[in-house]
């Protein structure tokens, strides 16, 4: 039986794909940065789908400690899915240069640094998967997601890139971009239904985007339609939009 | 975000605000903000006892905490449907003990309306069989609550529709089966007289209960179906099932699409509903075993089954009458058969005793009603309900969308003792609900 890894299994988003490899019969290692919130959720994924589930502490920003917490898998993941991530108050970022590092250092730094130890894994055994969520935010820089979207787009570009490089050594690497989602942070917003999914959706896509080894993939079809519309609006004409 | 609310029978629909937790510390946060709220499962009472300008839903607070395959003892968050407990106790051998009519409610539910069953007569309502569960208080203390620890907050939360708190963690006992089939008896009464004797004659059955067609006068008058259930034993289900004897039904779900137009459910169409169902059931009686799905949720197969009463939704009527009330319980089906206002389910089944503070069971025989909202529906409920005062009985809390409070009054014996202990532990009405302000059960009314 293989493992997945679950970096950033708090969120609503990370319970329901780790829900969703548990009862495709993976076991499950769940990562966050307050484990003992995780306690339910593991109880749960073992009750109901047999499987093994264990629960690790993972801080984003601690980069140092993201080799430690790596060697320290037993056993190694053999897929590797980083879900982490914050999005402040763009406003109060512009004006608080420690939102706006703490968001850059999580959505990119963080994430950069533990898939390099994964992928130099993969790349030395000749298999792997590594699946990263970001977002359609990064697609392209808006004022209304400046900071947030910056990050989504440089993790954007590290995956391409990552995907690029281990694609000799038969890692495959996978960008996940979910558009709108209901999940708690989202529940006090106006969201348009056809372009919104529920966390469950999403662990389902994840899951057939696995299996077919997808590279790129949107959890609402046409976001890709969307995303392509925007990106090429021109940049006279976009810089003037209030998007 | 604001939006419209409904329970299951649509009637009343609120402008509410909801919002829901994953984790305890967000439970707790949720809490301490000012404004008064009710918890909600999955919305399946059907008046408006969950709902409120504010409403916490549990559905979120889903996870199975423990599971004794061998001892039977079950662990939960409270938001978690038996719907979702089913597929996971019922390979292992095991069954809920005690099931309403649907599975699509949550766990907390079940205790906030202290469900009761087909076997109720056996096993008694949802509160004899929980070991203990969490409550949150109003004043964001949690405490853990059983029978022995704390009685009057475990009489109180059992049937008392979310007032005392929010539930959150719940364990409970499960009933062990050999298979997951129900072997099944199926007897037609052609009168109401020969149903009670009936029921009476198989009273050792584990399950039963009995769909009445209501509208049918004269001499048929009462012609209904008893249906009786035990849980099958190996040696008597189909030699080809006996190797995965455990095995979930397969899904088959149906979805009811949209909301009927209300003309299209009139005395006329009942009555043809009902007489297609007295028929089919061409022998006097029917035995055989079938899945457990069909015999405890015949319902649950069509999904939104009650988008078929229309936009203007639907009330349920149900009531207990004491043993000795048989006539009461004539005199009542007379008058909805007079009024012809459509009673589209007419469920009857017979108590047993029940000791609890606020729970809707006792002894006797309880009568679920739907009636389509129309022009002159409350007011021909307030004549049903003198006459369920006449023979003392009492309505259930779940199903009410539209009593008075004298009605309660008059039917809860403890219910001076239940406003007391909400006053206790929810002192400034934090918690509360159009029903409980209706009913005048929370401060401040």
């Amino acid at each position: 039986m293989e493992t997945v890894l679950i970096l950033g299994a708090t969120s609503d988003i990370g319970i329901a794909i780790a829900q969703k490899f548990a009862a495709e019969k993976y076991n499950i290692q769940l990562a966050a940065r307050r484990p003992v919130l995780l306690e339910p959720t593991q109880s749960d994924i073992k009750i109901r789908y047999n499987v093994d589930c264990t629960i690790h502490a993972f801080d984003a920003l601690q980069y140092h400690t993201h080799s430690l917490f790596f060697e320290n898998l037993t056993p190694k993941p053999d897929i590797t899915i980083s879900i982490f991530g914050i999005m402040d108050e763009e406003d109060d970022a512009f004006e608080n240069w420690n939102l706006t590092q703490r968001m850059i250092d999580t959505n990119y730094t963080g994430a950069v640094s533990v898939l390099n130890i994964a992928a130099k894994f993969y790349i030395k055994r000749k298999k792997g998967t590594i699946i990263g969520i970001s977002s359609v935010a990064g697609d392209r820089g808006r004022a209304s997601k400046l900071i947030y979207g910056s990050s989504k787009a440089a993790f954007n570009a590290y995956l391409s890139g990552l995907r690029n490089k281990c694609f000799d050594d038969n890692v495959h690497v996978m960008t996940v971009k979910p558009g709108f989602v209901y999940t708690r942070m989202t529940e006090n917003m106006k969201l348009p239904a056809l372009l919104t999914a529920t966390p469950r959706h999403v662990g389902e896509v994840v899951f057939e985007g696995f299996e077919k080894r997808k590279n790129v993939i949107y959890v609402k079809w046409f976001w890709r339609y969307i995303m392509l519309i925007i990106k090429n609006i021109p940049e006279f004409q976009f810089k003037k939009m209030k998007l | 975000m604001k939006k419209y609310i409904g329970n299951w029978g649509n009637y009343p629909v609120m402008e509410c605000n909801e919002e829901s937790f994953v984790f305890d510390e967000q439970l707790d946060a949720l809490i301490k903000e000012q404004q008064p709220f009710i918890p909600r499962g999955n919305g399946r009472c059907y008046g408006d006892a969950s709902l409120s300008q504010r409403i916490i839903s549990t559905l979120k607070y889903d996870k199975i905490l423990s599971f004794g395959r061998q001892n039977g003892i079950f662990e939960c968050q409270s938001g978690i449907t038996l719907d979702q407990v089913l597929t996971v106790i019922v390979p292992a051998g095991w069954f809920l003990p005690v099931t309403p009519g649907t599975k699509f409610i949550t766990v907390g539910g079940a205790l906030g309306s202290d469900v009761h069953g087909k076997n109720h007569h056996v096993d008694g309502s949802i509160s004899n069989h929980v070991i203990d569960f969490d409550l949150l208080l109003a004043s964001g203390e949690m405490t853990t609550v059983s029978r022995e620890n704390n009685p009057d907050l475990f009489g109180a939360t059992l049937g008392g529709m979310g007032l005392t708190g929010v539930i959150t963690r719940v364990k409970f006992r499960l009933k062990k089966i050999e298979t997951a089939l129900i072997r099944q008896k199926q007897i037609k009464a052609a009168s109401l007289q020969e149903l009670i004797g009936l029921f009476d004659e198989y009273k050792d059955y584990t399950y039963s209960v009995a769909w009445i067609d209501c509208l049918k006068k004269g001499k048929h008058f009462g012609r209904s179906i008893l249906m009786l259930g035990e849980h099958a034993k190996l040696e008597e289900i189909a030699e080809s099932d006996r190797n995965e004897p455990l095995n979930l039904p397969k899904k088959k779900q149906i979805v009811f699409p949209f909301n009927l137009p209300s003309w299209v459910l009139n005395s006329f169409t009942v009555k043809a509903f009902n007489l297609l169902y007295y028929t089919k059931n061409f022998k006097k009686e029917i035995n055989n075993i079938v899945s457990y799905e069909p015999f405890f949720y015949p319902l649950d197969a069509v999904l939104h089954w009650n988008r078929m009463y229309g936009k203007s939704g639907f009330v349920q009527y149900q009531f207990v009458l004491p043993l000795t009330a048989k006539e009461g319980l004539i005199e009542i089906l007379h008058r909805i058969a007079d009024e012809g206002l459509g009673s589209f389910l007419a469920v009857l089944k017979v108590f047993g005793k029940q000791d609890s503070m606020i729970s809707f069971p006792k002894e006797g025989y309880t009568l679920a009603l739907d009636f389509p909202v129309r022009k002159g529906l409350l007011n021909f409920l307030d004549e049903l309900d003198e006459l369920v005062l006449k023979y003392h009985g009492r309505l259930y809390m779940s199903k009410d969308a539209r009593m008075k409070p004298a009605m309660l009054v008059a039917g809860y014996p403890e219910l001076e003792k239940f406003k007391q202990i909400i006053k206790k532990y929810n002192p400034d009405g934090k918690i509360r609900s159009a029903q409980s302000d209706r009913l005048l059960l929370t401060a401040g009314n």
